[in-house]
């Protein structure tokens, strides 16, 4: 019998195209195994990991929301180096709430996501017709700026920070919530970035000007996207605040604004499950090189040059393309 | 036969630092009107298309469409008063399909309710007027990527893109640059049709046998200002435009 090699994807393509008629299981299991496994392997990690890997778990989580609040802004044409922005104005919302009027965290944590997003987009509004690196500049300023202030006038704690923070009920509850919202937000801005919507969004970055022929204010587009994007980020902030019980001018830190972008880097900028895969590389691989005391930052540094040199598209759309070239035999009619 | 003015141009200046692009230039468009829009390289054509469509703000002068003061307004909104352009270079979504690049104009808030905004609506719009402009459905050529499309269609493309938002004036800015002569044959069709229904046309354009074919008018362009305005067989022969087309001895 006479055999050739076909493409998997070929058929399942033609076929989902645009009517969805995929009637076997493996044709199914082709296009949802890459969303469902993934998402029930990272829910079921936790029961599997001590206590010290599910902080790390935690923390990946976080820097993954950085990540695709990164990305989506990225993918309007605005590229930010100031991601600790909206994390620390959430921390700080969260911290205030909790710690001068007592509200419990179950309140403050939503609270500060959406008022320290509207106060990050009302920040950033003067300068949303700057492009480029111009935008990019403000954005890196800005923490920075807030530190100094914190620390000079001392308030809010100072330098000291506030403390004693209503911490999240259980362990559990922790871990779940965090990468809960992860998830939803790595699939709900897929999913967003796929309509007409986020066609108009792309095409800002894309073609701005062709947008506005299109009678469409594209001021009034970034700040949307904006809000969404610091809302995301406020609340990575305001929950990390409720887990160290503690807020302070570290929240505002550089780490926050560079490991998003690098995780989106690594990962593969464009798609946000890149992001949230480079997140998933880079927070462990920075756990584990603890272990190599002051060489840590070389052999992460390493690292990422190797993969910005080795992989410039980033591992998901490598693993993307290489998933669609799969092969197998099929009998030839002779 | 209508004769109201539709768009009023009236001692428009613009200069860019020290060079005076467009200087005490002005017309008056009917509707119904195709005006042809030439002159040499580098005369003011562009500029003065990007004045009336408020991407550039002039120093001075003033703007008038359907009776209201539009000078200095912004980009986006004369686009939803009902003037919408094509640009000389063509720059679509070059990794979307022709008909996703649709999107963007039926998405405008001119159009957002007359074409309905549930998920794949606007596709079907977008194919249809993609057959309109000569995207042939049987050959499915609406579903290929911008980019391996060639130049022709991708101004058939920038066209369909300008008339999706139904404006009522519409500015094509060297729409025959870079085509072949049967590419321009393929184009001039849907032009003469639109003019046909009685959309205003504004036409930017080198290729003069083609425009001279079906403008009521042209306007002759040199240095930023008005050099000739009339039939186009009367302008050509105007003294000032054989010398700004072929120089003086």
């Amino acid at each position: 019998m006479q055999k050739r090699r076909e493409r998997v994807d070929r058929g399942i393509n033609v076929r989902s195209g645009d009517v969805f008629a995929l009637c076997s299981w493996r044709e199914m299991l082709y296009l949802a195994g890459p969303r469902v496994l993934p998402v029930i392997a990272i829910l079921l990690l936790p029961l599997a990991l001590g206590i010290y890997w599910q902080k790390v778990l935690l923390s990946v989580a976080v820097f993954a929301l950085l990540a695709i609040s990164w990305d989506l802004l990225a993918q309007t044409g605005m590229i930010s180096l100031g991601q600790a922005l909206f994390f620390g104005m959430g921390a700080y919302v969260t911290g205030i709430l909790n710690h001068y009027w007592g509200l419990p965290p179950l309140l403050t944590i939503p609270v500060a996501a959406i008022l320290g997003g509207l106060i990050c987009t009302a920040l950033l509004l003067p300068v949303l017709r700057l492009r480029g690196i111009y935008f990019s500049m403000v954005t890196l300023i800005l923490p920075l700026m807030l530190v100094r202030l914190i620390e000079a006038t001392r308030i809010f704690g100072g330098t000291e920070g506030l403390t004693g923070m209503t911490p999240l009920p259980s362990r559990w509850l922790e871990i779940y919530v965090i990468v809960g919202a992860m998830l939803a937000a790595l699939f709900g801005f897929r999913r967003l970035l796929g309509t007409d919507y986020g066609l108009v969004l792309k095409g800002i970055r894309d073609n701005d000007r062709s947008v506005i022929n299109a009678g469409i204010n594209i001021y009034w587009y970034k700040t949307q996207a904006l809000l969404i994007a610091s809302t995301v980020g406020a609340f990575a902030g305001a929950f990390m605040t409720h887990v160290y019980m503690f807020v302070g001018m570290p929240v505002f830190a550089l780490d926050y604004s560079i490991l998003p972008i690098a995780a989106a880097v690594v990962g593969g900028p464009g798609s946000l499950a890149g992001a949230t895969l480079g997140a998933f590389l880079l927070v462990p691989l920075s756990e584990v090189l603890r272990g190599v005391g002051g060489l840590r930052i070389v052999f992460y540094g390493v690292f990422l040059v190797v993969f910005i040199v080795a992989l410039p598209e980033g591992i998901f759309h490598f693993v993307q393309r290489k998933y669609n070239q799969f092969e197998r035999w099929v009998e030839v009619d002779s | 036969m209508k004769t109201a003015v539709i768009l009023r141009v009236a001692g428009l200046f613009k200069n860019f630092g020290g060079v005076q692009a467009i200087s005490d230039f002005h017309f008056d468009l009917a509707e119904g009107e195709l005006l042809g829009l030439i002159g040499p390289n580098g005369s003011g054509k562009t500029t003065a298309v990007n004045l009336i469509t408020g991407f550039v703000k002039p120093s001075t002068g003033a703007v008038f469409f359907k009776g209201l003061d539009i000078t200095g307004l912004a980009a986006h909104r004369i686009v939803r008063l009902g003037i919408s352009r094509t640009f000389q270079m063509v720059k679509p979504f070059y990794q979307l399909p022709a008909y996703k690049n649709m999107i963007i104009p039926l998405y405008s808030p001119r159009v957002k309710k007359l074409v309905g905004g549930k998920y794949g609506d606007r596709d079907a719009v977008a194919l249809d007027l993609l057959e309109e402009v000569g995207f042939e459905r049987d050959a499915r050529v609406a579903y290929k990527v911008a980019g391996a499309l060639p130049q022709g269609y991708l101004k058939r493309l920038e066209l369909a893109k300008a008339i999706a938002l139904q404006p009522d004036l519409l500015i094509l800015d060297e729409l025959f640059s870079g085509l072949s002569l049967a590419e321009v044959a393929g184009i001039l069709p849907i032009i003469e049709k639109l003019r046909r229904d009685g959309k205003t046309i504004i036409m930017i354009e080198h290729r003069l046998k083609e425009l001279f074919r079906i403008a009521d008018r042209v306007i002759v362009m040199n240095f930023g200002q008005k050099i000739a305005d009339g039939k186009a067989a009367d302008v050509m022969e105007s003294a000032a435009v054989k010398s700004a087309y072929l120089g003086t001895e």
